[in-house]
């Protein structure tokens, strides 16, 4: 408590002013303004009317409740991987396998969900088991780095693929629909499926877990003594072993927290949305997780906006596929595109971004 | 028979990722991260597409690829090594933008029609002589240009780094930019140079795919092959001799999941495609360690 203070004052003293407080805005928001620039470039230069592109963008993303729910229901799993990944980062653990811990949380969710039954309650148990199977998958990468020495980026990108070709199986083999017919799973029973928040909506309570988890993330690091080894270990791991810090535990933490956050995003996926799992349960949700991370700056509120942002383009991209003719993957270009700009503008630097908090601290 | 149809088609199967992998390992060794191999190799595998479509001549797609490559390789090191964006967000960025822009002008330009599209393949060139020889003749001597050149470029790339005096400058780069700097060798040059032609490389090993593997092109062929080309390189600990063991054992590792699915067991198709990764973790597993990555890597300019 008396140490949050200490901080806040020191920051005071040094002349952090409440402008650079809200500094975390600034990508996102001028991301959102590159995209609509570039996708009148790019839909222009692919043959479509580039104001038709940009009007069905903007009405199709955010211009009726309609599309609003949607983009916030995509909004929801980018939002809890981007703060899995967030986290990870700012604590030294590059972990790029959200993709593949969304998948097996959302397999391991989809097991508890269709094949023990249907009781009250059951969905807390569908999440629980969403945040264990991404967590665990995730400590295989982690395993692997404290005990082996292996370097985490190719252990996650090798074990995304694993995940993929495991949830195919399943839809597939184990979980498979009692029909037979389709590679997907049974549909959920009623108390698997997620509460409707507020209710006759298509939003769930999965979206409000996400708020919280981009809360508590940013509690945990700003705020906490496990949050200050975290970021210590993310800074300087050489120091912070020094220090006596757990570094080879904290490593641990960091890694399958960042892992249980990317399975919620699959289980809230299954129970909130599809109601179903198959093979294509993820549009690549975990990669763009890492871009939502970056562009977020590494900091809750940063990647809440970015997360809203990148669901937002998706959304709008579909709508202008269908009414201005612009294939939906354009999308893709654009985030390309806006992340390579803010990168060059801003210089942010996943790395950079702890170091320059850490010399306001100092100077 | 079936072990050397076996042996010749992993070795074409591992071409694309050595090529890529050591783009990536000259890269890398002067301290540049480039994570963007992925869509690297994207944007080479359609611009081999396009070319070899529009000109019915592979060997034109090849080089349509390998300028593609550079292409993007140029724009990373632009961002990178002159506008100081970081190294991860940027290769990052050019994944996503490579995968978006494919995809649009794929179906703008080469889609939409529904049928798949078929395209010229780069023939295979049997060494005279070589091409007779038992077993051997048939694995290593009756591939396609590209595969010759890929393996030709594992020892010069090796005698580059380790025996000249170019190789030794790379290296202090990448280890200790500021001692390379303060001796006048400029940092940004030689990444620059090195960006384009692991680019080269890159767009190159995407040429592979679609003209010699597959003869056609879908959105996002490359299927994780370049992020596979990545951990080829760490698993090579940064040497080519290492990297070509490494893409072997890729490519391996893919051709006999294809000779498994053709043997109909009854084990799930799944369990093959796995296979390549699952055999690539266990590899890292045993090998351990990676304590010779260079050390100013991914770091910028100083």
């Amino acid at each position: 408590m008396s140490t949050a203070g200490d901080a806040t004052r020191a920051e005071i003293r040094n002349g952090a002013s409440f402008a650079s407080r809200l500094g975390f805005a600034a990508p996102a928001l001028v991301a959102g303004g590159l995209a609509i620039g570039l996708t009148a470039l790019f839909a222009a230069a692919a043959g479509a009317d580039p104001a038709r592109a940009i009007g069905s963008l903007l009405s199709g993303s955010v211009g009726s409740g309609a599309s609003l729910a949607t983009t916030l229901l995509r909004a929801g799993p980018l939002l809890l991987t981007g703060i899995g990944v967030m986290l990870a980062f700012r604590s030294g653990v590059f972990n790029v396998g959200a993709e593949g811990q969304l998948l097996i949380g959302a397999l391991a969710a989809t097991a508890v969900g269709t094949r023990l039954g249907a009781w009250p309650g059951q969905v807390v148990l569908v999440l629980l088991a969403g945040a264990v199977g991404g967590a665990l998958w995730a400590a295989i990468a982690a395993w692997l780095r404290a005990r082996r020495q292996v370097n985490e980026v190719i252990t996650t990108i090798l074990l995304n693929f694993v995940a993929l070709y495991l949830v195919s199986w399943a839809v597939a083999g184990p979980l498979q629909e009692s029909g037979r017919t389709y590679p997907q799973s049974d549909p959920f029973p009623d108390p698997a499926m997620l509460w409707r928040v507020p209710p006759g909506t298509r939003l769930h309570f999965g979206l409000v877990l996400a708020l919280l988890a981009a809360i508590g993330a940013g509690v945990l690091l700003s705020r906490t003594a496990t949050g200050l080894r975290l970021r210590a270990a993310g800074l300087n791991p050489a120091a912070a072993r020094l220090a006596g810090f757990p570094v080879g535990r904290d490593l641990l933490l960091a890694f399958t927290l960042s892992g249980a956050l990317a399975g919620v995003a699959g289980a809230i996926e299954v129970a909130g949305v599809t109601g179903r799992l198959y093979e294509r349960i993820s549009t690549g949700t975990g990669y763009t997780a890492i871009a939502v991370a970056l562009l977020g700056g590494l900091r809750s509120g940063g990647v809440l906006l970015a997360a809203l942002f990148f669901a937002a383009l998706a959304t709008g991209a579909s709508a202008m596929e269908r009414s201005a003719g612009v294939s939906a993957v354009l999308a893709l270009a654009v985030q390309g595109a806006t992340i390579l700009i803010v990168a060059i503008t801003n210089r942010m630097s996943w790395t950079g971004l702890a170091a320059s908090s850490g010399d306001r601290d100092g100077t | 028979m079936v072990l050397e149809s076996f042996l010749a088609a992993g070795l074409l199967l591992a071409t694309p990722i050595l090529l890529a992998a050591l783009g990536e390992l000259l890269v890398e060794r002067t301290g540049v991260l480039n994570i963007g191999v992925e869509g690297t190799m994207l944007a080479g595998a359609f611009a081999a597409a396009l070319a070899a479509s529009a000109s019915g001549d592979a060997g034109l797609g090849a080089l349509a690829a390998v300028g593609m490559g550079v292409a993007v390789a140029a724009l990373f090191a632009g961002a990178t090594l002159f506008l100081g964006a970081d190294q991860i967000i940027a290769g990052a960025a050019i994944n996503l933008l490579a995968l978006g822009a494919t995809g649009t002008l794929y179906r703008a330009l080469l889609g939409g029609t529904g049928a798949p599209l078929l395209l010229p393949s780069l023939p295979p060139l049997p060494v005279p002589l070589l091409a007779d020889l038992p077993f051997v003749g048939r694995i290593f001597f009756s591939q396609n240009a590209v595969v010759y050149l890929a393996i030709v470029v594992v020892p010069i790339l090796a005698a580059l780094l380790s025996r000249t005096g170019l190789g030794l400058r790379l290296r202090a780069i990448g280890d200790h930019p500021a001692a390379a700097s303060s001796l006048g060798y400029s940092v940004r040059a030689h990444r620059f140079w090195a960006t384009l032609v692991g680019g080269a490389l890159g767009g190159l090993g995407g040429a592979t795919l679609t003209l010699a593997a597959t003869n056609t092109f879908v959105e996002g062929i490359t299927a994780g092959r370049g992020f596979v080309a990545l951990a080829v390189v760490v698993f090579g600990r940064w040497s080519p001799w290492g990297a070509l063991a490494g893409a072997l054992l890729f490519g391996l590792a893919s051709a006999l999941q294809f000779q498994l699915q053709a043997a109909a067991l009854s084990i799930p198709y799944q369990a093959f495609l796995m296979l390549p990764y699952v055999l690539t973790l266990l590899v890292l597993v045993v090998s351990r360690g990676s304590a010779s990555a260079p050390r100013a890597l991914g770091t910028r300019e100083s």
